[in-house]
């Protein structure tokens, strides 16, 4: 790192100490959390946009499968929802994927152009109708099960640190389908192909509630650190906080957000230096040579779709491992809190601030946009407090303003996405 | 004979009219974007919010016409206020473009680039219309509900179906006629029309033949404008405006102008309706056309629905993902390689 | 000796911030007559062309026409003095009819365009039955008389062609050598830049040969035949 990056980073950690003087070590434990979570997924996405020049706009989508990953590995199984219609649905997914692949088979033979279209469409709408007929008496024993509680079959009941890896899996198995498809083609058609799958996970995630209980929400999610209630009652932890002059509340809620940070912490750094060796790698020196010059790469031999499809997996995956830990922080799945702006466009003006191509320029614009995120709402609604100072208490302009200082968040993040491109298109941190 | 009857006018009022209209709206949107695609050469992912931005500037002037006592009979006070919105909208648009997209031209930068650059647009103008007026929802339509509603067609016709006509269904199919008419005259009969055709075909040309640039560009905005902010208000007066649905039409949108042939008008229409009604037969619940068809003991016992709704998203996906497999450059030819 | 109708002077320059294409070259034509420039692949014929048309900055060197120095003018701004130039490649509008192409042609002309339009048709009478048609998609040699009648609209007094007769058929060739001789009798001053070097140089009243962006040779039509250097390195002996 640069002696600039060491700079910038020292101003980060500022902020963030400055936060926890004037707002509250809570609040800035909270967005050094979810600024640890960041950086993973903007790590991720500087894989495929700053190695590789790919456009992924469906960041959303493999943050959310990270998070489903998180319920089907932590929660317990729901045995009755098991018996009822488990194995059927099973089953009846099994038999999904084989007529999709049995499609595929069908197509890669080489024979005839239009006979072997109709066997496949053939194949594809049969198969639809057979598809359905076994899933959705599966689906409705299962659901019908006690479905304000459970109504879904529940997960593996591991330990939800192993649902990090897992969502990364989930994440990359969606890449590769993806992948498979849409590179090769204009950046353009990745974007639109990516934003596309992003929205059919969260609609998987809404409407599947046998999966993910759907808009009900999966709650209580099982934790990999202690509960502060139970610190609470620990007499060691009580004396150890009254030691530090701290309430066991307030010690509690403090220890157990430092505990995060621990674990994420290392995530961070691990998915970091992999990423810093893969840089260095002469497989990294060809994923930038062939950024740089698809053209000539490719006239060189290098298979180019190939290597892209590498690396959309793995930047998917990192971005489905952030998004596990990112359910397992919230405690829950909320399929109806993902929405693009947040998870997949905030996250490239992150990579964009702090510099693509550049890991440590990735990391640090995770950690600056999202203390900006955080902190604009509070700074917005004090700056149209001291416009409005002025007018009338009650007049309708200031009451529309001070209300509606809540959206200024967006106009921020586009006005510094459109600055640094602007005016510094290489980023806060340059890659060098 | 009436059980036939009942399916077709069934069929007609839960998915012929619905589709219909919708693929009007998708087809005014698609078009924007791939008219933009064709002149400037970058896919804007700040047209869903151009829309949404188009349609609150045309509904803050409804609301202004409405105040002072103007209103357009059985129609929609939208409607009048429509220009309004749209030159307002223009002039938004004509300013991104010298504050923001022009330096970028200049510099000749990658498409990718661009998109970019719009995407912060787009949190920008998002972020705007938040703020003007708000994130809820805003009912706008006035003026006389139905041109024709199920009873009276019922009353009228003696079936057990009833076909309603709403009036905004209406609205949008004539104004989209209308536009796309305009649009098309515009771009095959007029001097300005024929040298934006001429700079999307072969830009270098177009310079050396004296076309100028900037000047292409600037109409480009404005006719992207006057497409987004009708597509906006025809939808929003169809269902309600919402600050961020706008956002959630660009896939279909994008999916419609890719599917036709990105650059290619005539195919985004086309992509707008296939899309439309591909979404509105697959999600539609069959049931209710099937129970007039089949033999009384073959009637089926669920809603004989192939998605639930909510998976339209897939639907225009899906579409999307077959085209680029099989024929990238589209239905009718694109630009695009 | 007087001053040529149209004159590229000691030209110095490449694209863009890249290294130098063209070093000091020199190229002239007068008033009605036609000069061909032949030379190697990549020799910086179609580079020499674009500086003549204003399409690439020079750092030293002059363009002229009838006196006047251009060397500063835009493309679109030598256009409106007199000139045309239909370049080597993507020279037509393909998805517009042809004559839409030729309405494009004239896009600067506000006076009426329609006897143009006729005297390119009678020039082309192929074009007159394709009128109505896209012009991607006609033939190659079609697509050529194209893109010169394109060029024609303007009313030129000097049109310069980059390879007019690439990809095009022997018989179609010269064809468009006729054509182009038309055009010259007409008035029109006409450089171009020709790989059928034989050929055009028979039809030349001005040859240049280029290499490496400089004047390797410089003559009349029959001049350049008839050197043995010359026919030995570039017309194949
Ligand atoms: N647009 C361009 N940008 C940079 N270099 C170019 C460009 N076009 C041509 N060149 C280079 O200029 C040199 C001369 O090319 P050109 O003028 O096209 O040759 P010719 O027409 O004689 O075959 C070549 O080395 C070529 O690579
Ligand atoms: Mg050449």
């Amino acid at each position: 790192m640069t002696a600039r990056g060491f700079l910038l980073y020292a101003g980060m950690a500022l902020l963030i100490v400055l936060t926890g003087m004037f707002q509250g070590w809570n609040l800035a434990l909270t967005i050094l959390n979810m600024g640890l979570i960041s950086a993973i997924m903007s790590l991720g996405v500087n894989l495929q946009w700053g190695f590789a020049g790919l456009f992924n706009v469906g960041v959303m989508g493999f943050v959310a499968l990270g998070g489903l990953a998180a319920v089907l590995v932590a929660q317990p199984p729901v045995a009755e929802g098991w018996n009822a219609g488990g194995l059927r649905l099973l089953g009846a997914l099994a038999l999904g994927a084989a007529i999709l692949v049995g499609a595929v088979q069908v197509w890669k033979r080489k024979i005839g152009g239009r006979m072997r279209a109709l066997v496949m469409l053939a194949l594809l709408i049969g198969g639809f109708f057979l598809f359905r007929a076994s899933l959705d008496p599966a689906v409705d024993a299962i659901e019908a099960i006690n479905p304000s509680l459970s109504g879904y079959l529940g997960g593996l009941g591991l330990p939800i640190i192993v649902a990090w890896p897992v969502g990364g899996l989930l994440a990359a198995g969606a890449a590769w389908i993806i992948g498979k498809a849409a590179l090769g083609l204009r950046s353009d058609y990745l974007a639109i192909a990516t934003l596309g799958i992003a929205e059919i996970v969260i609609a998987v995630l809404k409407n599947e509630d046998w999966l993910s209980r759907g808009v009900k929400n999966v709650v209580g999610l099982p934790r990999p650190v202690p509960y502060e209630v139970d610190l609470q009652r620990d007499e060691g932890f009580i004396a150890t906080a009254a030691g530090y002059g701290l309430d066991p509340v307030t010690a509690s809620t403090l220890w157990v957000k430092i505990l995060y940070s621990g674990l994420f912490a290392v995530v961070l750094i691990v998915i970091l230096f992999l990423a810093q060796r893969a840089l260095a790698s002469p497989w990294g020196r060809m994923m930038r040579a062939i950024r740089d010059n698809e053209v000539a790469a490719s006239a060189m031999g290098k298979n180019v779709t190939a290597r892209h499809l590498q690396v959309f997996i793995l930047g998917s995956a990192v971005c489905g491992i952030a998004g596990a830990m990112m359910t397992t922080l919230d405690g829950q799945l909320t399929p109806g809190s993902y929405q693009p702006l947040r998870f997949t466009f905030l996250v490239w003006v992150m990579v964009i601030v702090g510099g693509s191509g550049n890991n440590y320029g990735a990391v640090l614009g995770g950690f600056l946009i999202w203390w900006l995120w955080v902190m604009v709402e509070p700074l917005g609604l004090w700056a149209m407090e001291l416009i409005t100072s002025g007018m009338d208490a009650d007049s309708w302009l200031r009451g529309h303003l001070t209300d509606s200082a809540a959206q200024m968040r967006l106009m921020t993040m586009g006005i510094i996405l459109l600055a640094v491109l602007r005016f510094s298109p290489k980023g806060l941190m340059p890659e060098r | 004979m009436t059980d036939f009857l009942n399916a077709i006018v069934a069929l007609s009022n839960f998915v012929l009219v619905p589709g219909a209209a919708y693929g009007a709206q998708l087809a005014l949107g698609a078009l924007g974007v791939t008219l933009i695609y064709g002149i400037l050469r970058f896919s804007n992912f700040a047209h869903g919010d151009t829309m949404a931005f188009g349609t609150m500037a045309t509904i803050l002037v409804t609301w202004g016409l409405q105040s002072i006592g103007i209103s357009f009979g059985f129609l929609p006070t939208a409607l009048i206020a429509l220009p309004i919105g749209i030159a307002i909208t223009g002039l938004l648009l004509l300013g991104t473009d010298r504050a923001i997209y022009r330096f970028y031209r200049k510099q000749k930068a990658a498409p990718v680039v661009l998109v970019i650059v719009s995407i912060g647009v787009m949190f920008v103008m998002n972020g705007l219309v938040r703020f003007i007026i708000g994130v809820g929802d805003v009912n706008f339509a006035d003026g006389a509900r139905f041109v024709i509603n199920a009873r009276e067609f019922k009353e009228m016709t003696g079936l057990d179906e009833g076909l309603a006509i709403r009036t905004t269904t209406l609205i949008t199919l004539v104004t989209a006629a209308i536009a796309v008419a305009l649009l098309f005259w515009f771009l095959n009969k007029t001097r300005t029309g024929k040298s934006m055709r001429a700079f999307s075909d072969n830009e270098d040309l177009a310079l050396l033949s004296g076309i100028n640039p900037e000047r292409v560009v600037a109409v480009t905005w404005l006719i992207v404008a006057a497409l987004a902010t009708t597509a906006g208000v025809l939808y929003g007066l169809d269902k309600s405006f919402k600050a961020f649905t706008y956002f959630q039409l660009l896939l279909p949108i994008f999916a419609a102008a890719i599917v036709g042939g990105l650059g290619n008008p005539l195919g985004a229409i086309a992509g707008g309706f296939v899309i439309a009604f591909s979404e509105v037969l697959i999600t539609y619940a069959w049931k209710k056309v099937l129970v007039y068809l089949m033999p009384e003991n073959l009637e089926p016992s669920g809603l004989v629905q192939l998605l639930s709704t909510d998976y339209k998203f897939a639907v225009s996906f899906a579409i999307l993902i077959t085209v680029l497999l099989f024929k990238p450059t589209g239905l009718f030819k694109g630009q695009s390689v | 000796m007087a001053e040529p109708h149209l004159i590229g002077e000691a030209m110095t320059g490449g694209y863009g911030r890249g290294a130098d294409i063209l070093h000091g070259c020199t190229l002239s034509v007068d008033k009605g007559e036609i000069a061909v420039i032949v030379g190697p692949n990549g020799a910086g014929k179609s580079t020499a062309m674009k500086a003549v048309f204003g399409m690439l900055n020079l750092r030293e060197g002059a363009v002229r026409i009838g006196g006047e120095d251009i060397t500063h003018l835009s493309p679109q701004d030598r256009v409106a003095k007199g000139m045309a130039f239909v370049p080597q490649t993507s020279n037509i509008f393909p998805s517009m009819t042809v004559e839409e192409n030729l309405e494009m042609g004239a896009f600067l002309r506000r006076d009426d365009i329609r006897p143009t339009i006729e005297q390119v048709y009678d020039l082309f009478p192929i074009l007159r039955d394709k009128r109505r048609q896209a012009a991607g998609e006609l033939s190659g040699g079609q697509r050529q008389q194209v893109a010169v009648g394109r060029a024609l609209m303007t009313q030129p007094s000097v049109l310069m062609l980059d390879e007019p007769t690439a990809g095009v058929s022997p018989i179609v060739m010269d064809e468009l050598f006729d054509r182009i001789i038309e055009v010259a009798r007409a008035g029109i001053t006409i450089l171009m830049v020709e790989q059928n070097a034989r050929q055009a140089l028979e039809i030349a009243d001005k040859g240049y040969v280029l290499v490496q962006g400089a004047n390797a040779y410089t003559g009349t039509g029959a001049e350049l035949m008839a050197d043995d250097e010359v026919r030995r390195t570039f017309l194949g002996g």
